[in-house]
């Protein structure tokens, strides 16, 4: 069952690398490179900040586009193919195929931040000449932006696994923006009364709280992050993934592929 | 193959001349339309709206709008506008989306406070530095900005020494922030507590174009310093002896020096026939308030720092 997972995965990130997802480091880099010289000169005294800030959202944003774009493909691209018959003639099951096609997403995007990380560094060191303690907060930044890549990689390939790539797109899209907007969505359930206090409450718990994940203006200011926020934040992924994918699998089991 | 290399050197070649002649049409319609692009305007004014608008990203956000405060303030203090309304409302909007972005209250509340080379505005200055004191009441550089700014443009000498006060008390608070607390209650209005604010300025700024300001109204208050002095001592000179000091060397001799005195570039000071002290290049003093022949405006290069 590993194994079949890990090929499966294995497949999905060759099959990324192929599709020149990759490609998206040389934007990245020149995006950073050009920040790194140019704030220098036209703004005062933030090019470290801008280098945390414009690096950390450039890494979100580029990952949340691919786990966006290429999780709606990975299941319809192989009914469309007609490489998913092929795939499960054989002995791999439905669900395993889901499994492996999220590990192989997931994947992508680490070696994609892993990447980009390196990029981050390179041009804080451009811009302070030295490496400070606290710029190792950065990785646990990063570590959150991950958290984060996973859950938008479970969303896309549960939307993948019943609605075209269109309406999975726009789907995905919607969640990441209302998960950003999911401490505002608490606040107005507490704020109401009733039915919609209820039903307010409820939406705010099922949409993902995109919000935890994103510290990366206080990374910028230095300012330290409490391991019980690590912790809960890992967690809270996990299961949200984990929620996510079961979903994906209870419909693709069910999903008449004739 | 050989027809596909002339339709990819036809292309090619196309592409290129297309590009220039773009970007020759391009830069003519800017010259039809010189302020089209630099009149500014805040199409969101709303630092919620912007804050919500950013998806969490506001880090970034009010570095952006960090950015564009430093732009609209230097373009409009290189060519000597007077109107920087929207100086406030972009600096609001920085630090509501970063409130920790100190920078923004440091600078920014001397952009908006100066009545001479800035805004004008010292009372949203102090709003904003108290907005800054509010979020980040351990950094003591906030408190000095605020006395800063009562200090030079307020000349309320109480509340600048109740804020350098204050600022002493943070931890880690640099020790001239103490002295300046006293000082200001000993000797407000003079020259050397100015003096020793925009050294202090000086020694802790990491900003280039600061560092320079700030040595430049150390060099304008040495003039502002001797010129004083000198008119001082035209005017007893008249007092005693009903008349103007014809030369230089008359008034040095009336006044007991030896050395006719140099401004801070070593050309020595004029005495003009109406018995006034002037520096020899005003243009090189840009933050002199004396020494200037009357009605002198200086050049627009000499805003180009702030």
């Amino acid at each position: 069952m590993r194994a079949r997972i890990a090929h499966i995965a294995s497949n999905t990130f060759r099959e990324a690398v192929r599709d020149r997802v990759l490609y998206n480091l040389i934007a990245f880099v020149l995006l950073l490179s050009g920040a790194a010289v140019l704030v220098g000169q036209i703004s005062i005294e933030i090019e470290k900040l801008v280098v945390i800030n414009l690096g950390l959202t450039a890494v979100s944003l580029f990952g949340v586009v691919i786990a966006i774009f290429i999780g709606i493909g990975l299941v319809s691209k192989e009914i469309e193919k007609r490489t998913l018959y092929t795939v499960l003639s054989r002995p791999v099951r439905r669900w395993e195929f889901i499994i492996g096609k999220f590990f192989g997403l997931a994947g992508t995007l680490v070696v994609n931040t892993f990447l980009m990380a390196i990029g981050v560094f390179g041009a804080l060191f451009y811009v302070s000449h030295k490496f400070v303690r606290a710029d190792a907060l950065i990785l646990v930044a990063l570590y959150f932006i991950i958290l984060e890549f996973i859950i938008i990689c479970s969303l896309s390939l549960l939307f993948s696994s019943f609605s075209s790539p269109l309406l999975s797109a726009v789907f995905a899209f919607s969640l990441f923006v209302i998960g950003s907007f999911a401490e505002d969505l608490r606040n107005f359930a507490g704020m109401a009364h009733g039915m919609s206090r209820w039903l307010a409450t409820g939406a705010a718990y099922v949409v993902p709280n995109l919000s935890a994940f994103n510290i990366i203006s206080s990374i910028a200011h230095e300012q330290p992050v409490a391991g019980q926020l690590v912790l809960q934040n890992t967690l809270y992924a996990l299961f949200y993934a984990s929620m996510a994918l079961s979903g994906a699998v209870l419909i693709f089991e069910r999903r008449d592929l004739k | 193959m050989k027809h596909r290399k002339k339709i990819s050197l036809i292309a090619g070649a196309c592409l290129v001349l297309s590009l220039v002649a773009s970007s020759i049409v391009l830069h003519r319609t800017d010259q039809l339309r010189p302020q089209a692009t630099l009149d500014e305007v805040l199409f969101l004014n709303s630092p919620k709206v912007i804050k919500r608008a950013s998806l969490g990203f506001d880090g970034l956000v009010a570095c952006i709008y960090w950015t564009r405060a430093v732009q609209y303030f230097g373009s409009r203090f290189r060519y000597a506008e007077p109107n920087y309304s929207l100086l406030a409302p972009l600096l609001e909007i920085t630090t509501q989306l970063d409130p920790h972005l100190v920078v923004a209250y440091d600078f920014g509340s001397t952009f908006l406070a100066s009545k001479q080379y800035g805004a004008g505005e010292p009372e949203r200055a102090i709003e904003l530095v108290n907005y800054g004191i509010h979020n980040n009441p351990d950094n003591w550089r906030l408190y000095y900005d605020l006395g800063f700014v009562y200090y030079m443009e307020l000349k309320d000498y109480k509340s600048a020494a109740d804020a350098f006060e204050r600022g002493s008390r943070v931890p880690n608070a640099h020790p001239f922030v103490k002295i300046l607390a006293a000082q200001m209650a000993q000797h407000a209005g003079e020259y050397q507590t100015a003096r020793m604010l925009w050294s202090a300025t000086f020694q802790t700024t990491h900003d280039k174009q600061i560092k320079q300001s700030a040595f430049e109204h150390l060099r304008a208050l040495r003039v502002d310093e001797d010129v004083t002095h000198l008119q001082d001592g035209v005017t007893h000179f008249g007092e005693r002896t009903g008349r103007l000091p014809a030369s230089m060397a008359e008034l040095l001799a009336a006044m007991g020096l030896d050395r006719v005195p140099v401004d801070p570039d070593g050309n020595p000071y004029k005495l003009t026939p109406e018995g006034r002290v002037e520096v020899r290049v005003p243009d090189d003093f840009a933050f002199a308030t004396k020494g200037l022949p009357p009605g002198y405006k200086p050049p627009p290069k000499a805003h180009a720092q702030f």
